[in-house]
């Protein structure tokens, strides 16, 4: 294959439309790069089939670390030799993905250098991905990239590389500085994600306010989101601007309001806290007018995952209410207890919310020193595995065996 | 009190642990470290363990591998690689 342009029928229908190409994208690439070329064969090959040709690669790495690299053959190699060896490197991002223009065309350079040339910015972990490389490759582009300054992501069962939103520096909603937490517990937790010790992954992810832009309710074994504990602020001329402008107040955002606590006389909104759920819906539809109190911080849930081994799981409320404050000690302490446990008593690819369901969300509280409280409930009668032993009343085993 | 092993003899304990489960079943980190911690009890902490396996990467006698989950292993040729 090498050297010619291979055609493409089946992806060519993938460059019709109004959307952005990742076909387009590589046939760019493949003018210059016959990796790129190999890899268009290769995958009309498999669009064709509809089988992959890829093998999993497991001991591809840099000396010394157990992540950052994940290893890709193709299976049909006499064919397309060029991606015969086409390892993916995850390159930590810094936090918020802000680049300069010079560092981007850094990483851009050694990745032309030593691999395909094509990246993916993004992946879905928030790395910087570099795709396709061969195995005696890897240690001279890990060399380059620490020589301008970027090491490598987590893979495997490791600490993934936290990532967060831009937070503070750039959002008006964002309750605490995400970008300095992720900061300080990517260079804390340094040894956990080069080096994987747990029983399988474990993802930081961390959004400034309920908004949650990392999604990190859904996709992280920890999550941090911004929160408040006060009164919404309301500027009330703001809000009946947005009225006189034609925003109808009470059909869009007072009847979508899940707390059922807001009020709108046609003059004067009002909003009773105490149920507000924070859900932000009235925030986003008057950023102008409306603005989270003043008493910041931010809630800390545990347990979320996209379905993999088994179904996707939503965090669940481990601390309601955390200040945030560098050096951040008793939020990692706090994660030093949990993966004692998980180390201990935790499965091969186990999650941590698997875990959790394992074991019950009672008893792992009590296992990591955290006292149940209600805001762990996301309705009453919803959370029957807290037992409050005080409350229970000895029973002399009559009753019980009256039951059976 | 008992005395305690260094990180070089936990990574060396670590390596004959590899080495005699190789080609019957692979090692996770966690493993070696309970493995460790029972056979040595109070001699080794984790710690300790952390240090060893360093040891071990760093120097190239294991590398980790990824099947699913990560490995420590002795370095050797994999099935799926092309040349
Ligand atoms: S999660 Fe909130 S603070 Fe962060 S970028 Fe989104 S809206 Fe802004
Ligand atoms: S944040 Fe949500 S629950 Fe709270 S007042 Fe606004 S819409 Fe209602």
């Amino acid at each position: 294959m090498a050297d010619e342009f291979p055609k493409t029928p089946l992806l060519d229908e993938l460059e019709k439309g109004a959307w952005p190409s990742f076909v387009s994208e590589i046939k760019m690439a493949a003018k210059r790069n016959a990796a790129s070329r190999d890899l268009l064969g290769l995958l009309e090959r498999s669009y064709r089939e509809k089988i992959g040709h890829w093998k999993h690669g497991g001991i591809v790495g840099v000396l010394g670390y157990g992540g950052g690299v994940i290893g890709r053959y193709c299976d049909v190699p006499e064919e397309f030799p060029n991606v015969s060896h086409f390892h993916t490197i995850r390159v930590n991002q810094p936090s918020g993905w802000y680049y300069s223009t010079s560092a981007l065309r850094k990483i851009c350079d050694i990745w032309e250098r030593h691999g395909s040339g094509l990246t993916n910015m993004h992946g879905s972990t928030g790395d910087i991905i570099l795709l396709g490389t061969r195995t005696d490759e890897l240690e001279p582009t890990f060399s380059e990239l620490t020589e301008v300054g970027f090491d490598l992501g987590g893979s495997g069962s490791d600490v993934r590389t936290p990532s967060c939103c831009l937070g503070k520096s750039r959002c008006e909603w964002a309750c605490y500085d995400t970008m300095a937490l992720t900061y300080d517990l990517t260079k804390s937790f340094q040894d956990e994600l080069h080096r994987p010790a747990f029983p399988y992954k474990f993802k930081f992810k961390m959004s400034g306010c309920p908004n949650d832009c990392v999604a990190s309710v859904a996709r992280a074994d920890i999550s941090i989101i911004g929160t408040w504990r006060d009164d919404i602020r309301i500027d009330h001329d703001a809000v009946m601007e947005y009225a006189e402008k034609g925003l109808d107040i009470q059909k869009h955002v007072v009847n979508f309001c899940p707390g059922k606590c807001m009020e709108w006389t046609g003059k004067k909104l009002t909003i009773d806290n105490s149920t507000c759920r924070h859900c932000m819906h009235c925030l986003n539809l008057m950023p102008k007018a409306l603005r989270p109190g003043k008493d910041q911080g931010a809630v800390v849930l545990i347990g979320s995952k996209a379905p993999i081994i088994e179904g996707a799981l939503l965090s669940s409320v481990l601390i309601p209410f955390w200040n945030p404050q560098p050096p951040y000690s008793d939020l990692k302490d706090l994660v030093g207890r949990i993966w004692d446990l998980w180390c201990e008593e935790g499965k091969n690819r186990e999650r941590i919310g698997e875990f959790i369901q394992r074991v019950g969300m009672g008893n792992f509280l009590e296992m990591i020193g955290v006292e149940p409280i209600a805001e762990m409930v996301a309705h009453p009668r919803e959370n029957p595995y807290v037992f409050y032993e005080e409350y229970l009343v000895e029973d002399d085993g009559e009753e019980e065996e009256g039951q059976n | 009190m008992a005395q305690m092993l260094t990180p070089q003899e936990a990574a060396e304990a670590m390596f004959n642990m590899v080495k005699e489960a190789t080609g019957l079943r692979k090692l996770k980190p966690m493993d070696l470290t309970k493995n460790l911690l029972e056979a040595y009890g109070d001699r080794v902490d984790k710690q300790i363990c952390k240090e060893a396996i360093k040891e071990l990467v760093d120097s190239g006698r294991c590398v980790y591998t990824y099947f699913g989950g990560t490995y420590l292993e002795l370095p050797h040729r994999e099935g799926a690689a092309n040349d």
